[in-house]
C-alpha cells in the first residue's frame, strides 16, 4: 500500500512537471507574440529615439569587433565636442544583441543587425516570464510561480516598453532584475555559496544594462537590515549578503560608465553600512554562541559602551564628508527620485522628459489594470506564514509603488512587483475555492476517507498544483482512487486525522459559492487578459518613426521623419552638420548619417542651452552661433499642417528655459504675452522674430491662404516675411519636418547705415529690427 | 570600586573567550588563521595607501576588495563546515569547499581584470 502510494505521488509529481512545463512554454510563446503587433502593424522598424542610438552601436559592434567598440570615440555627435562611447554607455544591451548576432551568423543564419535588434526584446521578455516563475516559486510555490508568470507575460506597463522594436536597456534589464532578485531569494533559502556567486553575476549583467541597477544594490541592504532588526538573522543571510557586496563592487566598477562611482557615490553607501552593522551582529552571534550567558552580558555590556563611541565617531567623520558636496555625493537623477521637485528647481533638463514626470491615477489602471488591487491581497497573503522571501517580496512591491508614483518611467519597475504580488494572491484564492470545493464534492461517499486522502493530498497538493486553473481537472480523478482506497484507509486514519478534518473543515467555504468565486476569479483575470492585448495593440505599438490616421478615405501614413532623414543622407556631404533640437539626435545620426550638434544624451547642459539661445534669438545672432558651431544645416519639426502636436513650437518653452539657464539674455517673460504662450498675432515680439518660428512658419501661409495652425488652433501672428540668413532646402510631404541651409556670408560689406536696411527686407518686421538692432550688420 | 569590578569582569571575560575559543576543531582554528591573516593584510594595504597616496586607485581597490573578499567567502566556508551548525548539517564539507574555490576563482579573476 505504502508503495503504491508512492508510485501514484510520484506519477502525480512527473505529471505536475509535465504540465508546468508545458505551461510555462506557452506562457514564454505568448509574451513573445503579445509583442509582436508593431511589427504586423507597420513593419519591423525600430521605434523612438534612444533606441536608435542602440542600433547605431550595436552595428558599428558587429561591424568592427568587441576592443574597437570598448574603445570607441565618437565624433558623430556633440559636435565638436565629440562623445567617449566606451565609457558612457551601459553595454549589456548592446553586448547581448552582438552576440545573438554573432551566434546566429556562426551557423550561418543569415539574419540582419536590424532584425536581431528589433526582436531582442520580445525573446528577452519571454525569459523575463520564466525568471519572474522562478522567484515566486521560491517565495510562494509552484502554483503562484505560474500564475506570476502567466501575468507578467501581458502587464501593459513591461509591453509599453519591450515591444518589438523597442530596442532600449529595459528590454534586457528587467529580465537582469528578476533573475537577480531569484538568485538572492534562492541563496536565501538554501544557503549554497553556489548561487551567491551566481547572483553576483547577475548583478553585473544587471549592472551592465541599466542604471536602475542602484535600485538593487539599495533594495537588497535594506531587506537585509529589516531581516536583522526583526530578528531573523540566520548565518543563510549572512552568505547570500556579504559576498554579493564585495563581489558586487568590484563587478560594478570593472563596467567604465560605472568605474569608481561604486565606490565614491551615495547610492551605494548604504550596502557598505548594512555590510558593516552585518558583520556586527554576526560576531555578536557568534560570541552568543560560545560564551555562557552571563559572561554574554559581561561582554555585551562592554562593548557596547566602546563601540558606541567609536560608532558615533566614525558616523560623524562620514556625515561631515558626505556633506561637504553640494549634492551630499547623490547624483542629480537619484535625488530627483528622492525629492520628485528638485529636478524642476535645479535641472531643467532632467524635469523637460516627458517620461520623468509623476504618473497620473488612470496611468496606474492603464499599466498594472486588474493587479492594482491584487496586490494587497498578495501582500497579506504573504505573511501566512512570514518567511524571509516573502518579506523580501512585500518590500519590493512597496519601495516600487513609491518610486513608481515618482516618476513614471519607473511604473515598468512596479510591474514585476506586482505580478509576483498578484500571483500569490491568485493563487491563493484558488488553493481556498478549490479545496473547499474538493472536500465538499463527493458528499455523500466519506467523511473519513476524505480526512484520510487529506494528510496524504495535502502534502500533494502543493507539489501537484501546476495551475491553479486546473486543480478541477485533478479533482475528477480523486473519487475513483478514492473508492478504490476506502476499505483500506478507514481504520488507520480514522483517530489520526480527526484533527485535521476538523482544521481542514474550518476553512471551508460553502460549495455553491467557491465555485460561483471561481467563475468570477476566472472572468477577471479574462477581462485582464483582453486589456493587455488591447493595450499592447492599439497603445504601445506606435513606432514613433511613422504616424497614422484614420480618416474617412481611409489610412494616412505620415512617413515624414524617414523622409527627411533620407534626403539628408542623399543630398548633402558626409561631412556637413545638422542643428536641430536634442530629440532628434540620435535619428539624425542613425538614419541620416550625419554629425549633430545634441543628441538625446543630454550629457552637456551648456551646448544644450547654446543651442536653445539659438533657437530663440533673432536670425542674425542665430546664424552666427551656428556659424560658430560649423553647422550647415538646421533641422525643425513642425506639426501645425497636420496636428502633430509633439513639434518644435510646442517644445519651444523648454528651450527658452534650458537657454535662459545658461544664457540670462534669454529671459522666458519675454516670449510670453501675460504670462501665456501664444503664437498669434497677440504674441510678444520677440516671439515672433525668433528663429524657431521663423523657420516653423515660412510659406506657411501658402497652404491655406490664412496660415492656420492646427495644433495651437489659432492662425499664426506673423505670415509674410522673408528669411535673410537661412534658405529652405527641404520640407517634408506633411510639412512635418523642415530643413534649411545657412547662407554663407556675403564678401562685401555694405556700409554703415541703418536706414537703407528697410530696402532689404520686407514685412513689418523690419521696422521693429531696426529699431533692435544695436550692432552694424555687415552681412545684410 | 566600579572600576575595579569592570576590570575584574573583563579579566572574566577574556579567560572565557579564551577557554571556548580552545574549545573549537582544529580546522575551523585553521580557516579562522586565514581570516586574521587575510584581514591583517587588508589593514596594511591601507595603511600604505594612507602613507603613499592612492594614484592608481583601481590597484588599490582591487587590493583591498580581493583580501575582504576572501575573508568574507572563508567565514562563509566556515559556517557551512562548522558542525555545530544546524542548518548546514546536511551539506558534506567538500561541496562547501568547492564552492569556496569556485567563489574565489571568480573574485580573483575579476581582480586580475581590475588591478590595471
Amino acid at each position: 500500500m505504502a508503495l503504491e502510494d508512492k508510485q501514484e505521488k510520484a506519477v502525480r509529481h512527473a505529471f505536475g512537471n509535465v504540465l508546468s512545463f508545458f505551461v510555462l512554454l506557452l506562457i514564454g510563446v505568448f509574451a513573445f507574440s503579445i509583442r509582436l503587433f508593431s511589427v504586423i502593424k507597420y513593419e519591423s522598424v525600430i521605434h523612438e529615439f534612444d533606441p536608435y542610438f542602440n542600433y547605431r552601436v550595436t552595428q558599428y559592434l558587429t561591424k568592427n569587433g568587441v576592443y574597437d567598440f570598448w574603445n570607441w570615440f565618437d565624433d558623430r555627435t556633440w559636435y565638436p565636442l565629440g562623445r567617449v562611447i566606451g565609457g558612457t554607455i551601459y553595454p549589456g544591451l548592446t553586448l547581448t544583441a552582438g552576440t545573438i548576432w554573432w551566434i546566429l551568423n556562426f551557423f550561418n543564419i543569415p539574419l540582419s543587425v536590424e532584425t536581431v535588434c528589433v526582436f531582442t526584446a520580445p525573446i528577452f521578455s519571454a525569459f523575463s516570464s520564466w525568471a519572474a516563475y522562478l522567484l515566486t516559486k521560491e517565495v510562494k510555490g509552484v502554483g503562484a510561480g505560474l500564475t506570476a508568470a502567466a501575468v507578467l507575460a501581458m502587464v501593459p506597463s513591461y509591453i509599453s516598453r519591450s515591444v518589438a522594436g523597442s530596442y532600449d536597456n529595459e528590454a534586457v534589464a528587467i529580465f537582469a532584475l528578476i533573475f537577480t532578485f531569484y538568485l538572492y531569494v534562492k541563496t536565501l533559502n538554501t544557503g549554497s555559496l553556489f548561487y551567491a556567486t551566481l547572483n553576483a553575476l547577475a548583478y553585473f549583467y544587471m549592472v551592465c544594462s541599466w542604471g536602475g541597477y542602484t535600485f538593487i544594490i539599495n533594495l537588497i541592504p535594506m531587506h537585509v537590515f529589516l531581516c536583522i532588526i526583526t530578528g531573523r538573522y540566520s548565518s543563510r543571510l549572512y552568505i547570500a549578503y556579504a559576498p554579493l557586496v564585495v563581489l558586487g563592487t568590484l563587478l560594478a566598477a570593472l563596467v567604465p560608465v560605472v568605474g569608481f562611482n561604486a565606490v565614491m557615490t551615495s547610492e551605494h553607501f548604504a550596502s557598505f553600512l548594512v555590510f558593516i552593522i552585518l558583520h556586527v551582529v554576526a560576531f555578536a552571534y557568534y560570541l552568543k554562541g560560545i560564551l555562557t550567558p552571563k559572561m554574554f552580558k559581561v561582554a555585551v555590556t562592554l562593548v557596547v559602551s566602546v563601540g558606541m563611541i567609536v560608532c558615533v565617531a566614525v558616523l560623524a567623520i562620514l556625515i561631515a564628508v558626505v556633506a561637504s558636496s553640494p549634492t551630499k555625493g547623490w547624483s542629480g537623477r537619484s535625488l530627483s527620485l528622492l525629492d520628485p521637485t528638485y529636478a524642476s528647481k535645479y535641472i531643467p533638463i532632467i524635469a523637460s522628459v516627458s517620461e520623468h514626470q509623476p504618473p497620473t491615477w488612470p496611468s496606474y489602471f492603464m499599466d498594472i489594470n486588474v493587479l492594482a488591487f491584487l496586490v494587497p491581497a498578495g501582500i497579506i497573503a504573504c505573511f501566512f506564514p512570514l518567511s524571509d522571501a516573502s518579506s523580501f517580496a512585500v518590500l519590493y512591491i512597496v519601495t516600487s509603488v513609491y518610486f513608481s508614483g515618482v516618476m513614471v518611467r519607473l511604473m515598468l519597475v512596479l510591474a514585476p512587483a506586482a505580478c509576483i504580488m498578484s500571483g500569490i494572491a491568485l493563487s491563493e484564492a484558488f488553493d481556498v475555492f478549490a479545496r473547499s470545493i474538493k472536500l465538499q464534492f463527493p458528499i455523500a461517499k466519506q467523511t473519513d476517507d476524505a480526512s484520510a486522502e487529506d494528510s496524504s493530498q495535502v502534502s500533494t497538493n502543493n507539489g501537484v498544483k501546476p495551475a491553479s486553473e486546473k486543480t478541477e481537472d485533478t479533482l475528477k480523478e480523486r473519487p475513483s482512487r478514492k473508492s478504490k482506497k476506502k476499505e483500506k484507509e478507514k481504520e488507520k486514519s480514522k483517530s489520526t486525522s480527526v484533527t485535521k478534518q476538523i482544521k481542514k473543515k474550518l476553512l471551508i467555504l460553502p460549495f455553491e459559492a467557491s465555485l460561483v468565486a471561481i467563475v468570477l476569479l476566472v472572468l477577471l483575470g479574462s477581462f485582464y487578459v483582453v486589456h493587455s492585448v488591447w493595450a499592447a495593440a492599439e497603445a504601445y505599438s506606435a513606432p514613433s518613426i511613422v504616424l497614422t490616421s484614420r480618416s474617412h478615405d481611409g489610412l494616412h501614413v505620415f512617413d515624414d521623419f524617414r523622409e527627411a532623414y533620407s534626403w539628408l543622407s542623399h543630398n548633402t556631404d558626409v561631412d556637413d552638420k545638422v542643428a536641430s533640437w536634442w530629440d532628434y539626435g540620435y535619428q539624425t545620426t542613425a538614419m541620416a548619417n550625419r554629425t549633430v550638434i545634441v543628441d538625446n544624451n543630454t550629457w552637456n547642459n551648456t551646448h544644450i542651452a547654446t543651442v536653445g539661445t539659438a533657437m530663440s534669438s533673432p536670425e542674425k545672432a542665430a546664424w552666427d552661433i551656428f556659424n560658430s558651431l560649423d553647422v550647415k544645416y538646421v533641422l525643425v519639426v513642425f506639426g501645425g499642417l497636420v496636428g502633430y502636436p509633439s513639434d518644435d513650437i510646442n517644445k519651444f518653452l523648454w528651450m527658452v528655459r534650458i537657454g535662459g539657464g545658461v544664457f540670462p539674455h534669454i529671459r522666458e517673460p519675454d516670449y510670453l504675452r501675460d504670462g501665456q504662450y501664444r503664437i498669434d498675432s497677440q504674441a510678444t515680439p520677440t516671439m515672433l522674430n525668433c528663429l524657431m518660428y521663423k523657420l516653423s512658419y515660412y510659406r506657411f501661409v501658402e497652404t491655406d491662404g490664412k496660415g492656420f495652425d492646427r495644433v495651437r488652433h489659432t492662425e499664426i501672428g506673423k505670415k509674410y516675411f522673408k528669411l535673410t540668413h537661412f534658405e529652405e532646402v527641404f520640407t517634408t510631404h506633411h510639412w512635418m519636418v523642415r530643413i534649411y541651409k545657412l547662407k554663407p556670408a556675403k564678401n562685401r560689406i555694405r556700409g554703415k547705415t541703418k536706414k537703407f536696411k528697410s530696402k532689404t527686407s520686407t514685412g513689418r518686421s523690419n521696422q521693429k529690427r531696426s529699431t533692435r538692432a544695436t550692432r552694424k550688420n555687415p552681412y545684410p | 570600586m566600579g572600576r575595579s569590578t569592570t576590570a575584574k569582569e573583563a579579566e572574566a571575560l577574556v579567560q572565557s573567550l579564551r577557554s571556548a575559543y580552545s574549545a573549537t576543531p582544529t580546522n575551523l582554528k585553521i580557516i579562522d588563521f586565514y581570516i586574521a591573516f587575510a584581514v591583517v593584510t587588508a589593514l596594511i594595504q591601507v595603511v600604505y595607501m594612507a602613507i603613499v597616496g592612492s594614484f592608481p586607485f583601481n590597484s588599490f581597490l582591487s587590493g583591498l576588495l580581493s583580501c575582504v573578499g576572501t575573508a568574507v567567502l572563508a567565514v562563509c566556508l566556515r559556517i557551512q563546515v562548522n558542525k555545530e551548525n544546524k542548518e548546514f548539517k546536511d551539506l558534506p564539507p567538500e561541496r562547501a569547499f568547492a564552492d569556496f574555490v569556485l567563489c574565489n576563482l571568480v573574485l580573483h579573476l575579476v581582480i586580475m581584470n581590475f588591478l590595471g
